[in-house]
């Protein structure tokens, strides 16, 4: 059994600990929450794929940088105002550029963006396939026959 | 069997090409799609008289400057001499965009270090900063007698930038330095 003066120590600690936490939550949006549900959950899921280009390894939802918070309290109104999500993305791209969006849409500049992984994958699979061929004709080495 | 030694120098020589390259740009560039289309219209309270506006409509007819500020910017007050230089040159008007700031301060700031604009736009939100694509001041955009974006510089503005990609763009404008006054 922990002493009196432990208890406290442990208390103090938890209480602290729930305070530096819950901090999280008024941190830095003071957008109050949309009472519909749908028009929250599309408003968080913006502004956590748009990036702040202030700070831009940031999501704008993440930076407490003030252009970071305008943009948050434009896309606010906008998605309040009843715009639609390509609306608001196109709203950004007109100003900012692809750049802003952490997923940009795939065009004639952004195509090796997105084609370099497949086109690296099958680069791979050529390499390791050409490899396989040519070790299937050897004889197991004395090792591989120890096994 | 010299391929087998081939393959990966080459893909190493290409990968480091693309390092070279990619150490050598500013990550903090980001062009404006803005470039070759026309200004974003706006209409604001004016920094030294909120009954007075300024907005797109006192720019058109010339060419102009149009230039983002703010006293809590440090690239602005770098600048700032040198637009002071330029405006005594008369060459362009300049125009200033006060990007979120106190206005008192930024009164305080014009008439300590002297004043470049013509008169500046009090932009408290930042809303019409937004509509500009701007993300970092200073920027610094040079605007068509139509309106037109004719380029921007983000970073404070400096006699090299001037001499270098503004004044050839003004004079491929214009045909002459300062621009002749349109008659309208």
């Amino acid at each position: 059994m922990p002493n009196s003066q432990q208890l406290i120590n442990i208390r103090s600690g938890l209480g602290l600990s729930i305070l530096i936490l819950a901090s999280a939550a008024w941190g830095i949006d003071p957008m109050p929450p949309f009472d519909d549900p749908s028009l929250e959950s599309s408003y968080q899921e913006l502004i956590n794929e748009v990036r702040c280009l202030v700070c831009q390894n940031q999501t704008i939802a993440d930076s407490n940088a003030p252009l970071a918070s305008d943009l948050r309290r434009e896309i606010h109104q906008m998605i309040g105002n009843g715009a639609s999500r390509p609306e608001i993305v196109e709203f950004l791209v007109a100003r900012y550029g692809d750049f802003v969006l952490y997923r940009p849409p795939f065009h004639s500049k952004t195509w090796l963006l997105w084609g370099a992984p497949i086109i690296l994958l099958t680069l791979g699979f050529l390499v390791f396939a050409r490899i396989l061929k040519s070790r299937m004709g050897q004889p197991l080495s004395e090792d591989e026959i120890a096994l | 069997m010299m391929w087998r030694y081939l393959i990966p120098i080459s893909v190493f020589l290409v990968l480091s090409a693309f390092f070279v390259k990619g150490l050598s740009l500013n990550p903090r560039y980001v062009p404006s799609p803005l470039l070759g289309k026309p200004a974003p219209e706006f209409e604001l309270p004016r920094l030294k008289d909120p009954n007075l506006s300024l907005g797109s409509v006192d720019l058109e007819g010339q060419v102009s400057l149009l230039n983002v500020w703010a006293t809590w910017c440090v690239g602005c007050r770098q600048e700032h001499g040198f637009l002071v230089e330029l405006s005594q040159e008369n060459n362009v008007p300049i125009y200033g965009l006060n990007w979120k700031d106190d206005r008192n301060t930024a009164l305080d700031w014009l008439s300590t270090l002297g004043d470049p604009y013509i008169g500046s736009a009090f932009d408290e939100l930042g809303e019409v900063a937004i509509d500009w694509g701007v993300y970092g001041a200073p920027e610094t955009f040079l605007l068509a007698s139509d309106g037109t974006v004719l380029y921007k510089h983000i970073a404070p503005l400096t006699r090299d930038i001037w001499t270098s990609e503004f004044l050839p763009r003004i004079i491929s404008e214009c045909g002459s330095i300062p621009c002749p006054i349109a008659n309208n």
